[in-house]
């Protein structure tokens, strides 16, 4: 007997959320596929907040399963609760958010894994990467097997050198106590890889029993819960919810926290990872807010089998002591019985520059990468990374082009985006205000924006596609028909607007632009439009939202035409930017640093000057050899 | 499809006649936006490609100047596309009206070096000349980055920064409360911010106004003078100024080391800038005075180096010397009433300049050097860099198109649009404005999220 020796083609290492996606990408696409994880049991595990979607995220996840991913799947089969936030602002900003059953959403996840052909799962630590002359060749595990492959996908979230910690207490373990990957990242260093340490943190837990709802409020779902998936059947979802309920803190916890900062292993320089700025721990916002004297806390459930809550909105590293009693100083929680700490948890990631937007390693063919890993947070930043990663790595074994979404066209463009060109001081966490067409962006349309991408990956099936494009078509036809049917100033349509504290009509007017007064919507003509089709709510919602902010969304729409004349300049892999004379020291310094794919790309890495943009555009075309075209 | 440029495409000497040139898809048509000829009727888009048409520019019924328009469409132009030039006669200020009034009817100011940029990349430049063109470009913009910047008033500067500010802030405010909605509520803020929008608008306004009665920017010949502490470059500074009698502007120094004034010689503008004395010092104010003195001397149109005649020449002045290098410069040797230990010919000897003698104290001399300025002038070995005038109309340009932006969002708010609507056109003003400044947004939006406002788990 010997070593062993077996041959993939797609090594996936992480079965978080990211590699779970990367997973299911590369064997549904037809490629033999191992997934490493160091525990079978913690396959797709929500180790802290127990919620999935929320402004922003609640658009990656509409995206995700756009392209053909699973996470919109599995959280409509095992959420709990659900809520469209935002409902009362512009539509841009709606965002989905569910709470799961976190047991369910894990073990729902494990059998779709365990149910894909060509998809292999294995409990093993993996020590080394195999790279030879820049290319990847496999993976070795601490036992000293050996997998060869085409291209792997690292997806190791927080678990690289991960020590979690509170007060005085230091474990060198992942997160819940579960082992940390120690070896990988010495070979990584190896190969040329520049790490970064990140932090971030989780509140307690409580025992159910032990709290007292009456000195809270109830926070309810939606009376009609909308799912994620665009291939879940909205019937399916109207299910009996449970609730979350809503607390405060005061100023005795924020005294509590103040005496006992001393104690915090973030101020005693114990922690020397970067954290989150977004998601601050409950000493962050009492030492940075002072003047505030409460901040909110929400209590949700974490699943329907267990009695923990998690108690959001406090998240902390103070010792055991301390915790129990800044816990307890807050209404309905004085005789909380803690079932886990709050920690913070520290962890090696990389520095994305590192990257290639197509999240593959630009110094080591064959190597991609997503999630918690490249420097983000959250489950579904993660998930819409391993889902690139994975689609890309597989691409690039069947020799076909690779996926690359720009930031006009979804949010997971624009978090991979900033990733790469930007600077990452502390975990990437997306938001709405990070993208800047959202009014584009929106997620009630990701499949229109979307699915065509997972049709050419081949991920969405002919049938979803057929779908997609009747859809488009009915959603055409029926804009020009609003756009082009007129009414009167009849007594009944006037009736009908007097009745939503509309002005009356006194000449004729096209039902669209009723329909862009603030106070109506496509819905509310139905009476006065007797020749209305008989339509799918899809497509009457794309319908209204296209005609009443019909001039902001053509604004957009020419803010993007320029932008996309940059993207399509591509600048030569080879690009050697000593010899472009005229770019000044920093801007050739950053380019080198960043190897931007195409001119828009260069323009967004800070140190770069429209200048440098221009001077650079003048050397490609004479680079290219200056044929005029492109243009 | 390209958008159309415009700018000054001549070096802004008061020679007289000054092109503006129009380059782009709608040259013609923006032309005739403004074009009247004698002939009723006539309009340039009839008229053949290289033809020359005579007539005035009309804005508002307001005649600008007499003019001649050259007429070349694409792709046989400099620049490859449709271009219009028109030859003003009526001096700077003339060119400079019928610019801006180019501007105001669809075209975009060109950004430095952008006519070059655009004639190489449509094939007009050889492309053995690309390098020369990406020195151009970077060239002109190291300069418009400097200049517009640095002649920004200080008051502008600092009205646009707290504009700014301002607006940031209530973006902030907005994407925190669609970011997380439990926390942060956005009830009755519409009205409050309605009230805020107008009263940033009315603020641009005012700067509006100020740019056009020539008060946001400090044009002029940039003169720098240089010189050991005590030779004499207050007494010269204040001599001119007093004898003229004509002080345009005064500008309370930026610094309390260099002190400007913008004078008036013989009707050629000049920014004169009296600068701390030049010596190796260990004192950390007197340091900064220097170090100041000797970037202003780096983008001087022309220096006037006094030397103080009755002392000898010493380390301090061979430092002056290093930084006259490459720049038009003046030798003036002050003190020429007293006892002399230096003589014209020893200066020349070390630095390529006319010398004149002049005595601050007696007030002799300074006719000479009015003189010499004026030829210098005229004969056009001193001008200052076209990028002054093109980057006053660019800031204006941004000014009114911030203004648009805060209208479109009052116009919003109106019309009951939800909340996220009014950031982007917040964001916008916020943009333009930043570009007045030289200031990039960057991440100032995620930073003042994070920094003011209490969001997230």
């Amino acid at each position: 007997m010997g070593m062993i020796v077996e041959t993939y083609e797609i090594v996936v290492i992480g079965a978080g959320h990211a590699g779970c996606e990367a997973a299911l990408a590369a064997a549904r696409l037809g490629l033999e596929t191992i997934l490493f994880t160091v525990s079978v049991d913690s396959i797709a595990m929500m180790p802290c907040n127990p919620n999935i979607g929320g402004t922003s995220k609640g658009h990656l996840v509409r995206e995700i399963d756009a392209l053909g991913g699973e996470m919109g799947k599995n959280i409509d089969r095992t959420f709990i609760q659900s809520k469209m936030l935002n409902k009362s602002k512009g539509p841009a900003v709606h965002s989905l958010r569910a709470q799961a059953d976190k047991k369910a959403y894990s073990n729902q996840m494990r059998k779709v894994l365990e149910h894909t052909d060509h998809l292999t799962i294995k409990q093993a630590e993996v020590a080394e990467l195999i790279v030879e002359e820049g290319m990847l060749k496999g993976v070795k595990t601490v036992s000293g097997a050996v997998y060869t492959c085409r291209a792997a996908v690292l997806c190791t979230g927080v678990y690289l050198n991960a020590r979690c910690i509170y007060g005085d207490v230091s474990m060198e373990t992942g997160p819940n106590g579960l082992q940390a990957a120690t070896h990988l990242t010495d070979s990584l260093r190896a190969n040329g890889v520049e790490m970064m340490r990140f932090k971030t943190g989780t509140p307690a837990r409580v025992d159910k029993r032990s709290i007292d709802f009456s000195k809270m409020e109830e926070q309810f779902g939606d009376e009609r819960v909308v799912p994620f998936s665009f291939s879940t059947d909205p019937e399916s979802v109207q299910i009996d919810q449970v609730s979350c309920w809503l607390t405060y803190t005061n100023e005795r916890t924020h005294e509590i926290i103040r005496e006992n900062l001393d104690r915090s292993p973030l101020y005693s320089g114990m922690i020397e990872g970067t954290g989150p700025r977004y998601c601050p721990s409950i000493e962050d916002k009492v030492v940075k807010f002072a003047d505030k004297n409460r901040h909110q806390v929400f209590l949700e459930p974490e699943g329907l089998d267990t009695n923990e809550m998690y108690v959001g909105g406090m998240s902390s590293s103070l010792p055991e002591d301390v915790q129990e009693a800044m816990y307890h100083s807050v209404p309905g929680l004085e005789h909380a019985k803690i079932v886990r700490n709050a920690y913070a948890i520290e962890y090696d990631c990389i520095n994305p520059r590192q990257l290639n937007a197509t999240l593959e390693f630009k110094a080591i063919h064959g190597l991609f990468s997503g999630g918690q890993f490249n420097g983000s947070s959250g489950y579904e930043e993660a998930a819409a990374q391993g889902l690139v990663a994975g689609i890309n790595a597989a691409q690039q074994v069947l020799g076909k082009e690779l996926l690359v979404l720009d930031r006009s066209e979804a949010y997971i463009g624009v978090l991979i985006d900033d990733l790469v060109t930007k600077e990452n001081r502390e975990p990437y966490r997306m938001m709405t205000s990070r993208a800047e067409y959202r009014l584009l962006l929106r997620q009630d349309n990701a499949d229109l924006r979307l699915r065509r991408y997972g049709y050419q990956a081949g991920l969405i099936s002919e049938e979803e596609y057929q779908a997609l494009l009747q859809k488009e078509r009915q959603i055409e036809e029926e804009v020009r028909r609003v756009e082009h049917t007129y009414v009167g100033s009849s007594a009944q349509v006037n009736q009908v607007l007097e009745q939503y504290g509309s002005t009356p009509l006194s000449g004729g007017s096209s039902l669209a632009e009723l329909i862009r007064r603030p106070e109506l919507n496509y819905d509310s003509l139905a009476d006065i439009d007797p020749k209305r089709p008989k339509l799918p709510d899809s497509v009457t919602e794309q319908v209204n939202i296209n005609i009443k902010y019909d001039g902001y969304i053509r604004r957009q729409q020419k803010q993007v035409e320029q932008f996309k004349k940059m993207e399509k300049k591509k600048i030569p892999e080879n690009l050697d930017y000593d010899q472009v004379q005229s770019l000044r020291i920093e801007a050739k310094q950053k380019l080198k640093e960043y190897r931007p794919m195409n001119i828009g790309q260069a323009s967004r890495i800070s140190g770069v000057s429209p200048a440098d943009v221009s001077v650079l555009l003048v050397y490609l075309e004479n680079f290219r050899g200056g044929t005029g075209e492109g243009k | 499809m390209e958008d159309t440029i415009a700018a000054v495409a001549t070096a802004m000497a008061p020679s007289g006649i000054g092109i503006v040139r129009i380059s782009g898809p709608e040259a013609v048509s923006v032309a005739d936006r403004l074009y009247r000829s004698k002939r009723e009727g006539k309009r340039l888009k009839d008229m053949k490609s290289h033809t020359i048409h005579y007539g005035w520019i009309v804005e508002q019924e307001r005649v600008l100047d007499e003019v001649l328009v050259m007429l070349m469409r694409g792709p046989h132009s400099y620049t490859g596309e449709d271009t219009v030039e028109i030859d003003c006669h009526g001096g700077v200020l003339a060119v400079k009206r019928v610019l801006e009034a180019v501007i105001h009817a669809g075209a975009r100011p060109a950004e430095p070096g952008e006519f070059t940029k655009r004639a190489f990349l449509n094939g007009r430049i050889d492309l053995s000349q690309a390098e020369a063109v990406m020195d151009v470009i970077s060239a002109k913009n190291e300069y418009a980055l400097q200049s517009s910047v640095s002649q920004l008033q200080g008051s502008v500067y600092r009205a646009v920064k707290e504009i700014r500010e301002k607006l940031l802030y209530e973006i902030a405010f907005i994407e925190s409360a669609l970011d997380d909605p439990e926390h942060i509520s956005l009830e009755g803020y519409p009205k409050k911010l309605l009230g805020i929008v107008r009263q940033e608008k009315e603020k641009i306004r005012r700067l509006l106004a100020s740019a056009d009665d020539g008060k946001m920017l400090r044009e002029g010949i940039k003169t720098v003078i240089l010189g050991k502490p005590n030779a004499g470059k207050s007494s010269l500074l204040n001599l001119l100024v007093g004898e003229e009698r004509a002080i345009v502007t005064e500008i309370a120094g930026t610094t309390r080391d260099v002190l400007e004034e913008q004078i008036s010689l013989g009707g050629i503008s000049l920014r004169m800038l009296d600068t701390a004395g030049i010596r190796r010092t260990s004192d950390r104010v007197e340091q900064i005075g220097v170090e100041r003195a000797k970037e202003h001397a780096k983008d001087a149109d022309l220096i006037l180096y006094v030397v103080d005649a009755s002392a000898p020449l010493d380390e301090n002045d061979a430092q002056i010397m290093e930084l006259l290098k490459g720049r038009r410069t003046i030798l003036l040797l002050n003190k020429s009433d007293l006892q002399t230990v230096i003589t014209a010919d020893e200066l020349t000897a070390r630095v390529d300049a006319p010398v004149l003698n002049i005595s601050a104290r007696e007030e002799t001399g300074l006719e000479e050097l009015e003189t010499m300025i004026k030829d210098m002038f005229f004969q056009g070995e001193i001008s200052f860099n076209d990028e002054v005038y093109i980057t006053n109309i660019r800031q204006k340009t941004a000014l009114e198109q911030a203004l648009e932006s805060l209208a479109l969002v009052e116009d919003s708010i109106d019309m009951d649009m939800p909340e996220d609507f009014f950031s982007i056109d917040l964001m916008n003003a916020y943009e333009r404005l930043g570009s007045i400044i030289g200031e990039a947004v960057g991440e100032d939006l995620v930073n003042e999220i994070f920094g003011k406002f209490c969001t997230g788990k």
